[in-house]
């Protein structure tokens, strides 16, 4: 029953704020609420077996029999970080919309915790048509996030936003359908379970775009594709994340877009190996190319929030090219970027988030010598740019280092170029960094010194407080995480071609 | 004591240092500041030696160790640790660290007397001192790589300390930029390691590589050492990217000592000698080390024969003295690079701190044609500059001489070498010897060139007294690696028969013999040392004769070849090439990348498919238009469909 509980425990809360009144109060329970579903999420830990790489924890009860389609969550290590990536972010997230979401505070709270059930049932499906619901479910608080509480062209990036992701889930519900139709006719009867999916064996020709497997495979990727995002695909991601607000924009890139990588790791790639196999050099091509892409354009922009929104599209770029690296390096650095970027991407967007209360602008030009003005906000600053060009004993050093080792092992050409991103990535956040905190006072900052109290407040010193340390603890102990997926990552590499997932007969 | 806590102890104290200051970053008490900076250094120094010490009682053999503190992290097969290795060679570099690193501490407190930021500054310098430590000690490539990183991150806010100046902003950030294109390099070298031997620690890499036979150009090894030397072009700045470390001089100028002379900057060298086993089986990849290093030392001396800012002379210099190190390990003298390692850690922090001293006394001017006299106003910074003229140049019996010679010896000596190489090595001899001396003559002696505002003065005690030791060492730092060949010497070879070279012993086990080298003749030696000497001494008289007061033969030569100077004066254009032809096109097409493919394609395309999808949605809703006739069509149309589509399969 605890991921029953992990998942649907938001909604509950969710309902309950619907009955509070007043901004403190609702504020004050949404936070304590989510830190519950954060210590909840937890208990998982405890249950967890870590030597195992089967499916834990496992709920299945028929739902639509007739179809096979059942009510089946399970968590292996694939998963388990992600899921508590989403609890461990949503006090966070809650704790940051205290300043920046003054209107209709219920409704944006209810959005978060159902997006947050939505976020989580997506991570512990096991069931493609439940997947499916949760996936699609998650656009909906997400497209009320940006389109109430965003910013001036909000309506322009959601209709952005929501028309990119339908069109890839579409595709990806044709591909689900087909599924369950193929294990009807092999097995007699409809199963929509992902287990029941990976025994398949689906005929492939390579070199042809026809073939079942390549068609099956290429309906999920584009999906998963779109939603992580990957050039060139990636364009709704810079309109949503200027437009959304600051919880909105934490929430879309720090776990939201997993759900992409995630898609990757656990269907597109296990589901259709030789496809995957076939197809590998596109992916790690476009990987490549969104990573330079990506730091290259971030490197023009005027507006912060959008040069961290096209930072995203580079680090992305860096999980796909490790998940099609197919070896056990690129698959640990995968995972762990996800993480990593999770947090680092998070707390930068939080960061300008706070800049943006103060000053109301996010235009680079406009700042200068915030060093001088702010210095706590500034120390915290750069700890997070550190982590997000992965400096070592940051969390995003060991990701991005070991999706570079895969792709290196598995073919030098984009190795090298994906390589020198690394040094674009540092380029474009410190030149951003030596702009804006650097220099003599700019216009605004000038204007900033006669607010009191205008470094960070206790509230926000609070809740960065447990990125920054997540940021080393990462960083310097990585096995303390990395030891938890082991053994799932190992099945997953080492299984490839016959991927299946297993759970222990007698559990539920 | 026990060794494991004594390297713990001497690892952990500047992180604590830096700690403490970090927290009270605001405090401008610099007294307090300093002295919890410098105590945390020197608790470092004295666990060094402790650790030299009990590491000498050993036996030969035993003489490596190893500290193992937890797994790092773990993937596939791929292990890295966080562990400690401890052997003669890096017990060397942690002498360097952390004594020069105290002397700079000590320094420091007088130089940033006047600053209001003293805790951030302390705390910088012991967070690089730690990261230093890292670098040095860790027992595998990725946590070298850690200190490598952390090092260049030091440097990148140490040069930026006073940041409100954009320029200063300006130049650490190139430095790091530069810095992590060499990374880039170094992390594929990992990467090209690892997928060759299967591992990345230090141990396992030295058995393995004597199993290793390659000579082609593209083979594993080779173009592994090539990427690690790429990483080692960055850190140590060579050509081509050696344009960081002039910029770097807009940090304070212990930093330029104690950084970029003293320690990071020779990080590339101590990585080649630290794969030396790795490097030896890779003769071409050696032969691209000693290349670089020599066209490096030839090509920055030149620059700086016509520099005007004093830290920038010793900032080419150091270039310079640092392309002599490559060219030592490129030829397999991987002893003889580390004592000019060693020694060129002496007399450069000795020069730098000098220099400071001279800006500390005339109120931050660096421009050595305003100098000039100075020798009466500061007697005892003259003194020890002078004492690290001597070293540089190749004066025996001081530092540089021994070191610099093994070096130039050993090129024209191993079969790796070549006489070219040795012909550019001596050539930059001369250069040295010509550029300090003009500094010399420019800053210290002749004419008082001071404005009448400025009143030079002697810097104190606490400023003095660390160059005093480094010109002491400076002086003696060259004794430790006295050639056997002195005792031939006619006459008083006698005397040298007892002296041993004792780097030579401490560094024994851990340096791989150059493949193939022969014996030479005394008289072979000889020669080449006293034709060095020869060149060295020419160069003094030149500029002597350039720059004295009573012919203006310098500014002649400068307007006679015109040309040149303005090359040389301007670095060759180097820097502008690079922003014309590298930098602004990247921006450019960036801009353009976002412009036409982003905004103007791929968004554009999104619309077009929206409208046809709208299109599309019209011209559908027009067939429904409820004419039950239509309707009917529609149905015969389809079925007809579906049989014909039926009866082809």
């Amino acid at each position: 029953m605890l991921l029953s509980l992990v998942v649907f425990l938001p909604m509950v809360f969710a309902l309950l704020l619907a009955f509070a009144r007043g901004k403190a109060t609702i504020r004050m329970a949404a936070l304590v609420l989510s830190i519950v579903e954060f210590l909840v999420s937890l208990l998982i830990l405890k249950h967890f077996d870590i030597r195992s790489a089967e499916l834990q924890l496992v709920e299945n009860v028929p739902w639509v029999s007739r179809f096979g389609i059942n009510y089946f969550l399970g968590i292996d290590g694939i998963s388990l970080w992600l899921v508590i990536l989403t609890t461990f972010l949503l006090p966070i997230t809650v704790l940051a919309s205290w300043k920046s979401i003054d209107e209709k505070v219920g409704g944006f709270h209810i959005c978060l915790f159902a997006l947050q059930t939505a976020m989580l049932g997506t991570f512990l499906s096991m069931d493609s048509i439940l997947f499916y619901v949760f996936w699609e479910l998650s656009l909906i608080p997400m497209y009320f996030i940006i389109g109430i509480w965003g910013g001036p062209r909000r309506i322009y990036a959601t209709v952005k936003f929501f028309l990119y992701t339908m069109l890839g889930s579409v595709l990806m519900l044709i591909g689900i359908i087909y599924m369950i139709h193929l294990t009807g006719k092999v097995n007699g009867v409809f199963s929509a379970s992902f287990l029941d999916f990976y025994k398949l064996e689906i005929p492939f020709v390579g070199g042809s775009l026809l073939s079942p497997q390549a068609l099956l495979f290429f309906a999920f990727a584009l999906a998963f594709a779109i939603k992580v995002p990957l050039f060139p695909f990636h364009t709704w991601l810079p309109d949503a994340h200027v437009e959304a607000p600051t919880p909105g924009s934490v929430i879309l890139a720090g776990v939201m877009l997993k759900m992409g990588t995630y898609g990757f790791m656990r269907l597109a790639i296990p589901l259709f190996p030789e496809a995957s196999v076939y197809w590998s050099w596109l992916f790690c091509l476009l990987a490549v190319a969104g990573i330079i892409y990506g730091a290259l354009v971030a490197m023009v922009q005027t507006d912060i929030k959008k040069l961290v929104a096209y930072s995203s599209v580079s680090h992305m770029g860096y999980v796909i090219l490790g998940l099609f690296a197919l070896n056990s390096y690129g698959a640990t650095g995968a995972l762990y970027q996800m993480l990593s970027h999770g947090i680092s991407t998070g707390a930068l967007f939080l960061l300008v988030g706070m800049i943006y209360e103060r000053t109301h602008s996010r235009e680079i030009s406009k700042y200068g010598g915030l060093a001088i003005a702010l210095p706590i906000y500034s120390i915290v600053f750069f700890i997070v740019t550190l982590s997000s060009i992965a400096v070592p004993i940051t969390n995003g050093f060991i990701g991005e280092f070991f999706i570079l080792l895969g792709a290196f092992a598995k073919d030098k050409t984009f190795a090298i170029p994906a390589t020198l991103g690394v040094v674009l990535g540092a380029t474009y956040m410190l030149w951003m960094f030596k702009k804006v905190f650097f220099g003599v006072e700019g216009e605004i900052v000038r204007q900033m010194d006669k607010q009191p109290h205008r470094d960070l407040s206790k509230r926000e010193l609070g809740l960065m407080l447990p990125l920054l340390i997540v940021i080393f603890w990462m960083g310097i102990f990585p096995d303390h995480f990395l030891r938890w997926s082991k053994s799932s990552l190992d099945h997953y590499v080492n299984n490839f071609s016959n991927y299946e997932l297993t759970i222990t007969p007698g559990a539920k | 004591m026990d060794l494991n806590v004594l390297v713990c102890t001497l690892v952990a104290a500047p992180l604590l240092g830096f700690l403490i200051n970090g927290f009270r970053f605001r405090s401008e008490n610099g007294i307090i500041a300093g002295v919890i900076g410098t105590a945390s250094v020197i608790t470092s120094f004295v666990c060094s030696v402790l650790v030299w010490l009990s590491l000498a009682q050993r036996p030969e053999a035993a003489r490596f160790l190893r500290l193992h503190l937890f797994k790092w992290v773990e993937a596939g097969d791929f292990v890295a640790n966080i562990g400690f290795i401890i052997d003669p060679l890096s017990v060397i570099m942690l002498l360097v660290i952390t004594g020069v690193g105290s002397l700079i501490h000590l320094f420091s407190i007088g130089y940033m007397s006047h600053d209001h930021r003293p805790a951030k500054y302390f705390a910088y310098l012991n967070l690089f001192i730690f990261n230093m430590l890292l670098l040095v000690l860790g027992d595998n490539l990725l946590l070298m790589f850690v200190g490598w990183e952390g090092v260049g991150l030091c440097s990148y806010l140490l040069i930026g300390f006073w940041f409100t100046d954009q320029e200063k902003a300006a130049a650490g950030m190139k430095a790091f930029i530069t810095n992590r294109i060499g990374d880039a390099g170094f992390l594929l070298g990992i990467f090209m390691l690892f997928i060759a031997s299967g591992s990345v620690d230090f141990f396992e890499l030295w058995q393995w590589a004597p199993s290793v036979t390659e000579s082609a150009w593209l083979s594993p090894v080779t173009l592994a050492c090539i990427f690690l030397f790429i990483g080692a072009i960055g850190k140590s700045a060579q050509i081509p990217l050696y344009v960081w470390l002039p910029d770097a001089m807009a940090g304070p100028t212990p930093v330029s000592a104690l950084i970029h002379a003293a320690t990071m900057v020779t990080a590339g060298v101590y990585m080649i000698v630290r794969l030396n086993p790795v490097f030896i089986v890779a003769p071409n990849a050696m032969l691209i080390v000693a290349w670089v290093g020599a066209l490096t030392a030839f090509f920055a001396a030149t620059i700086a024969l016509t520099q005007n800012d004093i830290k920038k002379v010793l900032a080419y210099s150091t270039v310079s003295q640092l392309g002599y190190m490559f060219l030592g390990a490129g030829v397999g003298a991987f002893g003889a690079a580390m004592f000019h390692l060693v020694t060129h850690a002496f007399f450069k922090a000795l020069m730098f701190l000098g220099a400071g001293s001279v800006i500390h006394a005339m109120a931050g001017e660096q421009d050595i044609r305003k100098m000039g006299g100075l020798k009466k106003k500061m007697p005892i910074t003259h003194l020890t500059f002078f004492l690290g003229w001597l070293a540089i140049i190749g004066v025996p019996p001081f530092a540089g001489f021994f070191s610099k010679d093994e070096i130039l010896w050993l090129t024209l000596q191993s079969p790796l070498g070549s006489k070219m190489l040795w012909l550019i090595g001596g050539a930059t001899a001369g250069l040295t010897a010509f550029y300090m001396t003009r500094l010399m003559l420019l800053t210290f002696w002749g004419k008082s060139r001071v404005p009448k505002e400025v009143h030079p003065h002697e810097s104190p005690m606490v400023m003095t007294f660390p160059l005093m030791i480094l010109g002491l060492l400076s002086v003696i730092g060259g004794w430790i690696g006295v050639p056997h060949v002195f005792a031939e010497l006619p006459g008083i070879g006698g005397l040298f028969h007892h002296i041993p070279n004792i780097l030579e012993h401490w560094l024994d086990k851990s340096l791989s013999p150059i493949p193939g080298i022969a014996e030479a003749s005394a008289a072979l030696e000889f020669s080449a040392m006293a034709s060095t000497l020869l060149v060295v001494g020419a160069s003094v008289i030149a500029a002597v004769l350039c720059y004295s007061p009573k012919n203006n033969l310098s500014e002649r030569i400068s307007l006679k070849f015109s040309g040149l100077h303005r090359l040389l004066l301007n670095k060759y254009w180097v820097d502008e090439f690079y922003f014309s032809r590298i930098i602004n096109p990247l921006i450019e097409c960036s801009r353009g990348l976002w412009l036409y493919i982003d905004v103007n394609f791929i968004d554009r395309m999104t619309f077009v498919a929206g409208d046809i999808a709208r299109g599309a949605g019209s011209f559908m809703r027009g067939l429904q238009n409820g004419n039950v006739q239509y309707y009917a069509f529609y149905i015969v149309a389809g079925v007809v469909g579906v049989i014909m589509m039926c009866s082809q399969w």
